[in-house]
């Protein structure tokens, strides 16, 4: 079961048996390529208006300007009452404490930072009984100096939310995934220590221009697991002990399809030999533990610079979706991983006591006696690269090409600067709410379950507000008319654009 | 006894007798609720929802996500004429079922049975989906078979367990009746001659897409209005967007679809075999008992669930996920049940509020009118009762 993920791998050997019999024909030339010279790699994203962001253009921080307006959440209150109460815009500081609740964000610009004393942390501790700590799907949000402990769903878990930042908190025992943003754009995830996850201590899921930085996770199934999602950079973190270090999957069977464009570079990715305890049907659960990067699928994947050391069964993993047998199948999604480019990294001890199926893929690849595995790849991998072969034990990456650039220092980072909100004016909400609210009672000029547009202009020519007001708290005018359910769940702008929009409709 | 009725019924129609007179039939030249006429004479959505965005434009996401793209811009006479020929039991094979039989604006736009009946009193298999919101779908049927209104709608009309017709028949009823020759050509005026297949499914199109709800409570909490729900609702949404529950992972807002192929293990109700779902279409062995997963959009409007009907009220379709990963497999069957489908150990208060939650999605503000009368002068009799 744990090794469901490449069971498939027997088959494999086959072909590539056939591959040193007919395609490694003498030794190749040793190719010794220098990665601190050389051309450098150039991501597949370009932001709008082709603006490639160098060095002096960093960006640090996508929330956009930190709000002005502060709340103070003190031990022993209620961090959800203060969101609740908050206008979008406002700083939660949440002071050292016990808080046992789910906080969830549907409004943008909030902030909830915990205020951290002589190492003391505000602990969001869900006892095993809570679901998630933090639900969010506001954008510009930011999630700072927490510390979650004891959740069953989710450490922090984004609904679409973009323009994400979420950095410095301790996030342990807490679930299936400690750090999950779903489906949003912009976000940074940097400097979180995560442990104890059942699934990915942090997770990209379905998301797009994303860095995850500068964190450590540990003692979890996955340590950093980048899923269907676009354009992710995920540097200098330290991962280790986990079943599986460092994940870019394509998971069949979700709606957005590909991951492409990641770049692992420059993380410590040491000793992920934790025994997998994935729930069963799990994607994860399927992964050898001991297995430091693993690439399912995904393209564009670029490993380069990392300390890759200790993973018992091998380095790097590269497969598809035909060798992973405990997953489903989407006819839309691209099974293989096209184009890894696997750049200067350091390998050390890796491989040394792998499963039966690498053994066999390194015999088929003329490594008779081999002690350790670095590099294995099965399946499809069209369009790949490496340089420096010569110094990893690999199997089945003997037809990758040579990279024609050696490093990653052109793409600093794939984030863009916070988009303003959108502006809409009143006219165009006016007419939106009349068309997609209003329009279900009334009709110009005949009868429907209110009264006619053309009598209520009659009645309120000259005075939008008086409409406004109406609306808001309406009484029984017409005994021939059911009396008019309230509209004050539009706010108060809202209503005086609708207003006005609706005096001026002419059919 | 019954059946000799509605075939009496029928004969009626046919006959004419009764008919109504055809300039008694006009087509609106109003766009329905929703939506704005534009300056070229179509008819296009307007919702809050265009205010937002979405990750690749693919309109899933979280509570202030823009909707996926959709179906608009037809006239608002093909809409009208769609609508008639919707009510109208002149496409079914014997006059008896309309496509508003199984798709009941009283009904939630589906039929409140476990699975439809078709117009030999048959079984057709599968339960009657709703048609709100189908404007933005792009699979249509429980094993996604379709890949749009107008490739589905062939399917219930010629099926021999559902509406039982033949191309042959449909259009020769058609292009016998004055009225709709004359409303075929008001919809589309620049097409002369004898009504054609594609027209009919054209219009049928049109009118699905007006079915828009997109005003329940939920969607004033999603635009700004906290108070919208109660606070067991919101408890709700907050069990279903957990990641214990994980019923957003599929049933993704704004829609509450994400319309992939799921295989989740759900039983047959008694009796019932074993239905493969997309396995067969899609040739894929590992979607052996898949099925699209469903809008849960006015979902309390909709019981039974599942899409054999195995459930017959919302909480026990909810208490289903609630059970354990694959409890209801039979036992000699390999499925290779979704990810998603996990034994999350909910409590009973928990299922109960994302009972509740689910309570907070019905809105049928935009309910369409059931024409007094359509052209063939046929009474709509319901489902082969």
């Amino acid at each position: 079961m744990k090794k469901g993920l490449i069971l498939g791998l027997l088959v494999a050997v086959l072909a590539f048996g056939a591959g040193l019999f007919f395609g490694r024909n003498g030794k190749q030339d040793l190719k010794i390529s220098s990665s601190a010279g050389g051309a450098s790699y150039r991501g597949g994203f370009k932001a709008e208006g082709d603006a490639v962001s160098g060095p002096a253009g960093v960006i640090h921080s996508v929330a956009g300007p930190a709000p002005t307006n502060v709340v103070v959440v003190k031990d022993g209150e209620s961090i959800q009452a203060a969101i609740k109460a908050a206008a979008p815009g406002t700083i939660v500081h949440v002071m050292p404490g016990t808080y046992h609740e789910t906080v969830y964000v549907d409004k943008d610009d909030i902030r909830i930072i915990g205020v951290i004393e002589e190492g003391r942390r505000a602990v969001l501790d869900g006892e095993k009984k809570l679901n998630d700590a933090i639900l969010y799907s506001g954008n510009n949000f930011v999630a700072e100096n927490l510390e979650i402990r004891n959740y069953k769903g989710n450490g922090i878990m984004g609904q679409a939310g973009n323009n994400f930042e979420i950095r410095n908190n301790v996030i342990a025992e807490s679930g299936v995934y400690g750090v999950f943003p779903q489906l949003g754009q912009n976000g940074i995830v940097e400097h979180n220590v995560v442990s104890g996850i059942a699934d990915a201590a942090i997770y990209i899921g379905m998301s797009d221009n994303i860095l995850v930085a500068h964190n450590e996770v540990f003692d979890s199934v996955a340590g950093i697991e980048i899923e269907n999602s676009r354009h992710a950079i995920v540097e200098n973190n330290y991962v280790h002990n986990n079943s599986g270090g460092l994940l870019a999957f394509v998971t069949p069977g979700l709606p957005i399809k590909d991951t492409v464009d990641v770049i692992f570079r420059n993380n410590f990715v040491v000793g992920n030999n934790h025994p997998n305890f994935g729930a069963p049907g799990s994607t994860v659960s399927g992964i050898p533990a001991g297995t430091g990067i693993l690439v399912m699928a995904a393209d564009d994947v670029v490993i380069e610079g990392n300390i890759i050391s200790d993973n018992k069964v091998s380095g790097i993993i590269i497969t598809d979706h035909a060798h992973a047998s405990n997953i489903t199948a989407d006819p839309e999604s691209d099974p293989n991983s096209d184009r890894v480019k696997i750049l200067d990294n350091v390998m050390l001890r890796n491989g040394y006591d792998t499963i039966t199926e690498a053994k066999a893929l390194l015999l088929a690849d003329g490594k008779v006696g081999a002690r350790n595995l670095d590099i294995v790849r099965v399946g499809p991998s069209p369009g790949s690269c490496i340089i420096n072969r010569h110094q990893y034990v690999t199997a089945g990456v003997s037809d990758f090409a040579e990279c024609d650039f050696t490093n990653t220092a052109a793409t600093v980072n794939y984030l863009l600067p916070p988009v303003p909100p959108r502006e809409i004016k009143p006219g165009e909400r006016g007419k939106v709410v009349y068309l997609g609210i209003c329009t279900g009672c009334h009709t110009y000029n005949g009868r429907m379950i209110g009264p006619p547009v053309q009598v209520i202009q009659a009645l309120y020519m000259d005075n939008p507000q008086g409409l406004a007001d109406y609306i808001a708290t309406p009484t029984r005018k017409r005994d021939d008319y059911p009396e008019m359910p309230p509209q004050d769940y539009l706010d108060p702008e809202t209503r005086i654009a609708v207003a006005t929009y609706m005096l001026q409709v002419t059919n | 006894m019954i059946r000799a009725l509605v075939l009496l019924v029928a004969a009626m129609g046919t006959a004419g007798a009764t008919g109504p007179a055809p300039t008694d039939f006009t087509l609106n030249t109003h766009c329905p609720p929703g939506f704005e006429k534009t300056r070229a004479g179509v008819c296009e959505l307007r919702t809050l929802y265009q205010f937002y965005d979405s990750l690749e434009n693919r309109g899933l996401g979280g509570t202030r996500t823009a909707l996926p793209p959709h179906r608009d811009g037809f006239t608002p006479q093909q809409i009208d004429l769609g609508r008639y020929l919707f009510f109208d039991p002149l496409l079914s094979g014997d006059g008896t079922l309309a496509c508003a039989s199984c798709h009941d604006p009283a009904r939630g736009l589906s039929d409140g049975r476990p699975r439809s009946i078709g117009i030999h009193g048959e079984d057709a298999g599968r339960a009657a989906p709703t048609l709100w919101n189908v404007a933005f779908l792009k699979r249509f049927f429980w094993d996604a078979r379709a890949d749009s209104l107008e490739a589905q709608a062939p399917g219930p009309l010629y099926s021999p367990r559902e509406m039982g017709n033949t191309p042959v028949q449909l259009l020769t009823s058609l292009n016998g009746n004055a009225t709709y020759r004359r409303l075929f050509t008001q919809a589309f005026p620049n097409r002369r001659g004898a009504i054609v297949e594609q027209q009919v499914y054209s219009a049928l199109a049109a009118f699905q897409t007006s079915l828009i709800s997109l005003n329940s409570r939920y969607d004033r909490y999603v635009h700004g209005y906290d108070a919208a729900l109660s606070d067991r609702e919101i408890e709700g949404l907050n069990v279903f967007r957990s990641f214990v529950a994980r019923c957003s992972e599929c049933h993704t807002p704004p829609l509450f679809t994400n319309e992939q192929i799921a295989v989740i293990g759900m039983p047959e109700p008694a009796g019932q075999p074993f239905d493969v779902g997309a396995e067969t279409i899609l040739n894929s062995p590992k979607l052996k008992g898949g099925f699209k997963v469903p809008t849960l959009r006015n979902i309390a409007r909709t019981a039974p669930y599942s899409h054999s009907g195995a459930f017959p009220d919302l909480r026990s379709a909810v208490a289903f996920y609630n059970k354990g990963r694959g409890h209801a497999v039979p036992g000699d069957m390999h499925l290779y049940l979704h990810w998603h489908i996990s034994d999350p150990q909910l409590t009973e208060t928990e299922v109960d509020r994302i009972a509740d939650f689910l309570g907070a999605l019905t809105d049928e503000a935009f309910l369409p009118q059931t024409p007094a009368r359509v052209p063939s002068g046929l009474t709509l009799t319901k489902r082969g009762e």
